[in-house]
């Protein structure tokens, strides 16, 4: 079985040099010899022939493993695909992993990478005539220090310690990732990270390359350019590290080095054939992922006659069928044994780039990935991911019909690390992206950009510049896309509080609120834009659906959970019906969305702000009746928005003056002109998404102050007259307001010219919605119950009148109902319609003053 | 003409040619686009290049250079491929060098062996565009394009023979068609339109022939079931091609029309090589990456969907083949053409008037909005805002199917590209209009709305019973109003939308009020109910001659490509009218409608050939507006009576 003899057999130096850049190729050994467990080849000791004596003698238990207890090997039974005759393995032979020491007699086995080296195959094609030797002389001229891989300027050795060296000092106190959590940042990070291996015991280190570049820029640069040889000289020194720090450690298989965040590529649009072979990291959303595909790596075969064994290796995904048994020399008389032959895991997925790196007016490009072992199975259709991996290009085979070829390679990425951007990190995770995604000069640019004293004005008026005017609703919706600082009680039980600004505008039709809507929800990234008329609830929240292809029960999610982090855009918010409109009291406020169908239950996050549009029920907005009677929405879901805008249609000559100027000038300017605007928008984009992203302000001592005193003002305006013209929502909505102008001014304070400025804000809006039509005076009831409080002092002052005339008519039982109403109206200066009359007698029936029976009333 | 011969027909191996003289530096690709923009420049060498529109794949020369007038339907992923190859004799160990450019196939020598592993061997890039004819294209388009030389060159160059590569078709003729043919010369030309526009309406036994070779392929054994050829609007025909481009794809978007010139490549190896992955893909997992769907879609028989390696590419303006292509001004033929055009503007006008006022039945005003209307084009966008729009609302329409039916006929006749959408219930309930992206095949399943730029498309509400919209058919009726509004469809990519901006005239003809938004409602004010409508429609366009009716045509097309400015004078003069209007009754004119009066004295400008607007055509405008606002109150005073 694990006949050394085989290995000389094996040494044809099957190596293809590819066009760029040239890399060795290494052929296949039986897996006897991968599992080389010889203590001779320890660490430093370069041994020209690796045709040790069979090692399995030396490490037992690893031998049984291998042929009795096949559970554990199921994966890890797989040949490595470092072969021995590979100038590589030569030269170092420790260098490999099959070298490491210790391994075997600890019983953790080598497990075989293919990822990193699936190509090799094809690769090889039609190069079996160029001996071995010129490799072997290659390498074999200097077996010191300064020997390298064949076709690349890596040192094996000095790579090693390097990384060990890496390994062993990186420290960034600075740099905070998401999964740090219990590590101390000023400790050697990834030692800490060994360390949680042998307790966690998942055989992978991951490897950020940025915190490699920062270390060595030249084994950076190595590890993009070579990685199918660096990968693996990191695995060694990893695993070297480990086991001699924890000897006694049992691993399922030896630790994997596994680099993500390459700086290489970002973008699959700017995947080029420089990019083959090396090392890459591109983003994208995963649209299908195949089945499991096992992949035949060695045939058994047994004789028939004679039951003599052997393997095949799978050679250009064609096994080649021994047709005479060696042993008895019968002819086609080898059967291929399934169970003894050995599989990997593959799966083939599709990745798209993400639609944000889509240029607008092209469709998207797709990359095919190959998932290996471990990493099969771990991403769904619908995940967005950043891959890490080695991008391929495989000529297509060789036609044995036809002596042309076609000319075309097919690429592919061979995975090696993903990095989820699910919603649970989706926020660390922005951050991050976002780094990467603006240049030094860029955000130089931004940086300048805020300091100017009028950035805010600024801002606000490259807002939709085609829509005429309303400043302050632009400057609403300004604050509303950087939105609030996120903060975060749930230790106290309040949970998270709501960092995003909902916003509704209310107006006449025909005064441009869809094309603000229309116009935000392309400007954010993640926006939404639905209407009310057509949505229904599920379309917004989230529907479950059997699933075509794999008849499972999927959620599909609606608007408002993919506006997560985003906005939702609500046109014609008023012909919503109730049940949807439900939905969103839960959204508006925790800022989560609950789902109880088809025996799933849970609760999503949708951290997205509201831009709400409605227009009046009479399609004109009448002057005479309050918000909540113009758009008849219930109080309930009004008093979630932070800031509610009348978008009327101002009657005034200087404005029609300049609206008509500005209009015509729309219907001949120049491309040029337009151009120039259009630069604007990208520059806002940046501009918010780099608030958004980085300025995270607090509020200040002075900020504090002034926002407790605007607050007292707000209540005191009411109290005077004997009402609340603000409640706690109202603070909260003015520091929201605030922070999200402090980060306007990409100022981590909170300062007293924001909260002046959200103060302004907010009586504005307050002063459009929450006047009271009857008395002009702003209330903010109108919005919290739905009816100003004149309107309630009002319906008490008659309840008081209605008593005093049923006590002045002396001891009666019961009075006429008709008679009463008679006698008030005549009483009273004021009209009184029957329904104020009927409210009036249930407010005195409630404080069990008399009773209403029919058509009289019973006194008590 | 000589040695036209060779860079048509074997324009591989001029490129070889070029390759072989520059080996060494790599500048080698530009020499060869150098060299055949030169070629093309000539004096109308464009003409001599076969078009795939005009003439079956089966005739053209394989490997000949064709160009073809295309609509980018879908943008494949990019593709890596051998730039330049070695071949090594294994006898000898020669080694000679390839190209591997404008080719799908590498080729060598019968004793040759391709080293893959060559140290001279290049990868390069390039990008596929899945291209279909431009969808809806009229069938006056694509008979002048074939039959004539270009309007404004002078009709005395004779029209030789397109090239060597067509002949082959004659010699299939059967004897008595060329007997047919030496009788009627005007009747050769229809049968070349015949077999290369399948689309012209008459049916002749020869048509039929290659229709019947075509659908031959079709149910070739290697793919049982036919080939959906994804084209947007239904009953189309026409080549899908796979175009191979090599420069600049980042420039070219989908729905773009485009002009290609390239190396024809219908090497039936293609198949073969498919055909041979699909049978060892149970064998081999590195080859089956792609599913069977995905293989049949991205390499369909080269036969059905031929490939072109485009060595010359150009957007298009337009497609209309009475203008010249390129409008720009400093081609002095164009500036020449377009001065004679608008010399004799005004009386065009007055007698397309004329002929749509018969058209609407005696109805001027709503033809001179009509003429608005088809003049009309998105000319910029302001943030969201798609400027220029102007989609008519036609109400009061006959509700025989019959009016419809004639006017789309006309603005056919009238239009290069345009689409009949019949509304109904069951229609919208089944109908794609947007595009889908299907990830099984990984290719952009088209729809309806999936239209080259400044496409007419008329939506006759006209059919529309009562009946409940399903999901999908609000979903469709919501991606017509968004089409109008906002001159954009959102392709649908299962896990997210994509916007992609359009230019399309949308013109709805509907009894009452349309139930799509529109910029303005014309309502039709019949001045003749002619007795037989069938009758009177059709003796319309029999009526005009061919060459006033081209003139339309060059009318319409040239007008929307005029650059138009209003200026300070007028702006002010527009501003007190407008406030003006305002102090009077502030209900009556809103910004809306100060839009609407701008957009109509934009196009009333530009459809009397001026570029500016004038106080006149201001006045005009608004009377125009006021016209059109009054028959709307009537109307509704009308029909609240009736209630």
């Amino acid at each position: 079985m694990s006949s050394p003899a085989s290995t000389p057999s094996r040494r044809r130096g099957k190596r293809g040099r590819g066009s760029n850049p040239p890399t060795p190729q290494d052929a296949r050994s039986p897996p006897s010899q991968k599992r080389r467990t010889d203590d001779s080849t320890s660490t430093g000791d370069l041994q020209p022939m690796p045709t040790s004596p069979p090692a399995d003698a030396q490490s037992p238990g690893a031998a049984d493993a291998l042929f009795s207890s096949p559970p554990q090997f199921r994966h890890s039974a797989i040949p490595l695909d470092f072969d021995i005759s590979s100038p590589l393995t030569y030269g170092t032979p420790s260098s490999r992993v099959e070298g490491t020491p210790r391994s075997g007699v600890r019983g953790t086995p080598v497990r075989q990478r293919p990822d990193l080296g699936s190509v090799r195959k094809a690769r090889q094609v039609d190069l079996h005539s160029d001996g071995p030797a010129e490799d072997i002389v290659a390498t074999e001229q200097s077996l010191g220090q300064r020997l390298v891989i064949w076709g690349t300027d890596v040192n094996v050795a000095s790579c090693k310690e390097k990384f060990q060296r890496f390994l062993q000092r990186f420290i960034d106190p600075l740099d905070k990732e998401d999964e740090d959590i219990g590590l101390d940042l000023n400790e050697p990070r990834y030692m800490q990270r060994l360390q949680e291996i042998n307790m966690v015991g998942e055989p992978f280190l991951n490897v950020n390359c940025d915190h490699l570049r920062s270390f060595d820029e030249n084994l950076y640069r190595q590890l993009i350019c070579y990685p199918q040889e660096v990968i693996p000289t990191f695995d060694m020194a990893a695993n070297e590290i480990f086991f001699d720090r924890y000897p006694d450690s049992i691993l399922e298989h030896q630790i994997q080095v596994r680099p993500y965040n390459a700086l290489k590529t970002r973008n699959m649009r700017n995947l080029n054939p420089e990019d083959i072979d090396q090392l890459i990291t591109i983003s994208g959303m995963v649209i299908r992922s195949s089945q499991l595909i096992p992949e035949m790596q060695e045939a058994f075969f047994r004789c028939q006659v004679c039951a003599f064994t052997t393997r095949v290796e799978i050679d250009r995904g064609r096994i080649a069928e021994p047709s005479v048994c060696k042993n008895c020399n019968t002819t086609h008389s080898m059967a291929l044994i399934h169970n003894r032959s050995m599989f990997s895991d593959k799966q083939m997925i599709k990745l798209q780039e993400s639609p944000e790196d889509m240029p607008a007016g092209q469709t998207p490009h797709t990359v095919a990935l190959f998932a290996h072992n471990d990493l099969v199975d771990k991403v769904q259709p619908g995940d967005r991911v950043n891959v890490t991996g080695i991008y391929r290009a495989v000529p297509i085979r060789v036609n044995p019909r036809v002596s042309s070829v076609n000319a075309v390679y097919k690429t592919h990425i061979d995975v090696i690390h993903y990095r989820k951007t699910d919603s649970k990190r989706l926020h660390c995770i922005d951050e991050e992206t976002e780094q990467k995604r603006f240049t030094e000069e860029r955000v130089e640019m931004l940086k300048e950009l805020s300091k100017k004293a009028d950035i805010y004005d600024r801002l606000a008026l490259a807002l939709a510049p085609s829509i005429y005017e309303h400043e302050d609703i632009k400057k609403g919706i300004l604050l509303q896309l950087f939105g609030g600082s996120r903060k975060d009680f749930t230790h106290t039980g309040r949970g998270n509080f709501r960092a995003e600004i909902n916003i509704l505008l209310c107006g006449d039709p025909g005064t441009s609120k869809s094309q603000l809507l229309q116009y935000v929800h392309n400007l954010v990234p993640r926006g939404q834009y639905t209407s009310g008329k057509g949505s229904s609830a599920v379309g917004l929240t989230a529907y479950v659906m059997k699933d075509p292809e794999t008849r499972q029960l999927v959620l599909q999610t609606g608007a408002l959970v993919l506006s997560d982090n985003g906005i939702c855009c609500i046109d014609e918010f008023d012909k919503m019906n109730e049940s949807t409109r439900s939905v969103l009291h839960e959204v508006m406020e925790q800022q989560t969305l609950s789902i109880a169908k088809a025996g799933i239950i849970c609760q999503l996050n949708a951290r997205t702000s509201i831009l709400a549009a409605a227009n009046p029920v009479e399609s004109q907005w009448n002057p005479k009746k309050t918000t909540i009677e113009n758009i008849q929405l219930p109080h309930t879901l009004l008093s979630r928005f932070d800031l509610i805008f009348l978008m009327l249609d101002p009657r005034d000559e200087a404005y029609d003056r300049r609206l008509a100027r500005h209009l015509v000038s729309l219907y001949y300017q120049s491309e040029e002109q337009m151009e120039e605007e259009y630069m604007d928008m990208a520059v806002l984009r940046d501009y918010i998404a780099y608030a958004r992203g980085y300025v995270n302000p607090r509020l200040g001592e002075e900020a504090s102050q002034a926002l407790i005193e605007a607050y007292v003002d707000m209540r005191k305006i009411g109290s005077g007259k004997g009402m609340v013209s603000a409640y706690p929502r109202q603070l909260e909505s003015l520091i929201r307001l605030a922070e999200a102008h402090a980060k306007v001014r990409f100022s981590e304070k909170v300062e007293t010219i924001d909260v002046e400025e959200a103060k302004r804000l907010h009586r504005e809006a307050l002063k459009q919605s929450a006047t009271d039509p009857r008395t002009g005076i702003v209330d903010i009831s109108i919005l919290t119950t739905g009816m100003s409080t004149t309107a309630r002092k009002r319906k008490e002052e008659l309840a008081q009148a209605l008593r005093k005339l049923i006590q002045s008519k002396g001891k009666t039982p019961s009075l006429k109902y008709q008679q009463l109403l008679d006698d008030l109206r005549a009483q009273s200066e004021t009209a009184i319609t029957k329904e104020m009359f009927e409210e009036a007698l249930r407010a005195l029936a409630d404080e069990d003053f008399l009773t209403v029976t029919g058509k009289t009333v019973r006194l008590l | 003409m000589p040695c036209v011969g060779d860079w048509l027909n074997s324009p591989l191996s001029i490129v070889q040619g070029i390759f072989a003289q520059n080996v060494a530096n790599s500048d080698w690709e530009k020499k060869v686009t150098e060299y055949f923009n030169e070629k093309l420049k000539e004096n109308n060498a464009t003409n001599w290049v076969p078009s795939l529109n005009d003439v079956p794949v089966h005739y053209l020369k394989p490997n000949s250079l064709v160009k073809f007038r295309c609509m980018v339907q879908d943008m494949f992923d990019p593709e890596f491929y051998m730039g330049v190859y070695e071949t090594v004799d294994p006898n000898t160990n020669a080694r000679v060098l390839h190209f591997g450019k404008y080719r799908d196939v590498a080729e060598c020598g019968p004793q040759q062996e391709i080293d893959l592993n060559s140290s001279q061997t290049v990868t390069s890039e390039r990008q596929t565009f899945y291209c279909v004819p431009v969808p809806g294209e009229s069938a006056w388009v694509k008979e002048i394009s074939y039959l004539t030389e270009p309007a404004y060159i002078s009709a005395s160059q004779a029209r030789v023979s397109p090239s060597t590569s067509y002949t082959p078709s004659r010699h299939k003729r059967s004897y008595e068609e060329d007997e047919d043919m030496d009788l009627h010369p005007s009747k050769q030309k229809e049968q070349h339109m015949g077999s290369g526009g399948d689309i012209h309406g008459c049916v002749e036994p020869k048509r039929l022939e290659t229709e019947a070779s075509a659908g031959h392929h079709v149910i070739a054994p290697n793919c049982s079931p036919p080939l959906d050829l994804n084209f947007p609007l239904p009953g189309e025909k026409g080549p899908a091609c796979l175009v191979k481009v090599y420069e600049n794809w980042e420039s070219f978007k989908v729905n773009d029309v485009l002009e290609v010139f390239g190396v024809l490549s219908v090497d039936p190896v293609l198949s073969i090589v498919n055909s041979e992955e699909r049978d060892s893909s149970g064998l081999d997992p590195m080859e089956c990456m792609d599913t069977a769907e995905e293989q049949r879609v991205h390499s369909p028989p080269a036969s059905l969907v031929p490939r072109i390696h485009v060595i010359l590419a150009q957007k298009l303006q337009h497609i209309n083949p009475l203008l010249p292509a390129c409008l720009n001004e400093e081609e002095s033929k164009t500036c020449e053409f377009v001065s004679n055009f608008m010399a004799e503007l005004s009386p065009v006008r007055a007698e397309l008037l004329g002929f749509l006022t018969h058209a609407l039945l005696g109805d001027s005003l709503a033809a001179e909005y009509l003429i608005l209307h088809l003049i009309s084009t998105v000319y910029a966008r302001r943030d969201v805002l798609p400027l220029g729009k102007f989609a008519v609302n036609l109400s009061g329409c006959p509700r025989s199917s019959v009016f419809t039916e004639h006017l789309y006929r006309l603005i056919q006749q009238l239009v290069p590209a345009s689409f009949h959408l019949r509304m109904s219930i069951e229609s919208m309930n089944h109908w794609r209009l947007v595009p889908r992206k299907d990830y099984a095949a990984n290719r952009l399943v088209s729809g309806l709305l999936q239209l080259a730029s400044s496409t007419s498309l008329l939506i006759d509400e006209t059919q529309l019973e009562q009946g409940q919209l399903d999901p999908a058919g609000v979903r469709n009726v919501t991606a017509l109003g968004n089409l109008i509004t906002w001159q954009k469809v959102e392709y649908d990519f299962n896990y997210h939308r994509m916007e992609f901006p359009c230019n399309i005239n949308v013109l709805i003809a509907s009894e009452g009020r349309s139930l799509l938004p529109s910029d303005c409602q014309v309502h039709l004010q019949p001045q003749i109910i002619p007795p037989n409508m069938e009758e009177y429609m059709s003796s319309l366009l029999t009526a005009v001659l061919p060459s006033v009716l081209n003139k339309f045509r060059i009318y319409l097309s040239l007008l929307r490509l005029l650059d138009y400015s209003i200026s300070d004078e007028v702006t002010k003069a527009v501003e007190e009218d407008f406030v003006e209007m305002r102090k009077n009754n502030p209900e009556s004119v809103t910004a809306d409608d100060l839009h609407k009066m701008l957009l109509v004295a934009r196009f009333l400008s530009l459809s009397a050939g001026q570029t500016t607007l004038s106080r006149e055509r201001w006045l005009r405008a608004k009377q125009l507006e006021a016209l059109r606002k009054a028959r709307l109150q009537q109307q509704q005073s009308v029909n609240g009576n009736e209630l």
